[in-house]
């Protein structure tokens, strides 16, 4: 019923050179979503910028956005930073009610995310 | 557009994760046919779904061998959602979240889902029985939200 899901990862470069990772999902995020997610959260460096891709994702509860929590919380010990695209409307707001904006800015689409890292 | 109003159209789900999304397909085609805008529905599909994870994770404690009732009542200016399982339900509520302390691992980065129900429907009514046969959680969408 739930549909898997798949988290690739790509690096691309941000307007200064650096290198970001994107970790770009597929299917639902919920609770069944853990490894995946946070397997692939855990292979991307400690240190560098990350993007989050949910262009592809149709439906996240509050599981899933438990999983977006703990990714912020590695990011938060290290000061790494995580910008978030591709959410619906209504997800963005549901991510601004939940307060995860005041961590990861959440925008419309990839290079703008990426200009802000 | 169907005439909705007066109507009942109930589901029952098994306790397992992920049939949530059964009563959120469900909730969300009849508020399409009341009229509710794309927004309110998506409103509407994330309360549901919350509300129903809740009933089968806490409630029915994920005992595949109980349902959980998801009854949506149309009448001419809203939608009320009732979501029983089989629990005690909830004698107070949990305080909010916050988002600081959960990422600082101060509190538990789970737990938005009431939150959640609270925040996206006009009325949500947490309705618990000592007897632990008919609790249920009930939520509000108004047609006029937008007008007012």
């Amino acid at each position: 019923m739930q549909a898997e899901t798949k988290t690739t990862i790509d690096r691309i470069a941000g307007t200064n050179g650096a290198s970001i990772s994107v970790l770009r999902f597929t299917g639902d995020i919920s609770s069944t979503s853990k490894d995946s997610v946070l397997g692939a959260w855990q292979t991307v460096g400690r240190n560098g910028p990350v993007l989050l891709d949910f262009s592809k994702v149709e439906y996240i509860n509050s599981s899933g956005i438990a999983l977006i929590i703990q990714m912020l919380m590695e990011a938060d010990k290290t000061g790494q930073k995580v910008a978030i695209f591709g959410l619906t409307p209504h997800f963005q707001k549901v991510f601004t009610m939940v307060g995860i904006s005041k961590y990861a800015g959440l925008h419309r689409d990839e290079p703008t995310a990426a200009a802000t890292l | 557009m169907v005439k909705t109003t007066g109507t009942s159209v109930e589901v029952r789900l098994p306790s397992r994760l992920g049939f949530e999304k059964v009563a959120m397909g469900t909730a969300a085609s009849v508020a399409a046919l009341m009229g509710f805008p794309a927004e309110r529905i998506e409103d509407l599909k994330t309360a549901v779904a919350e509300a129903c994870i809740n009933a089968i994770e806490h409630g029915n404690k994920l005992n595949e061998k109980l349902s959980v009732g998801v009854i949506l009542s149309a009448s001419d200016h809203e939608l009320e959602v009732k979501v029983v399982d089989n629990g005690a339900g909830i004698s107070k509520q949990p305080p909010a979240p916050d988002i600081d302390r959960k990422v600082h691992g101060e509190e538990d980065p789970r737990g938005m889902g009431m939150f959640l129900i609270q925040a996206l429907v006009d009325e949500a009514e947490w309705v618990h029985d000592s007897k632990g046969t008919n609790s249920y959680v009930r939520l509000v969408i108004r047609l006029d939200k937008e007008n007012e």
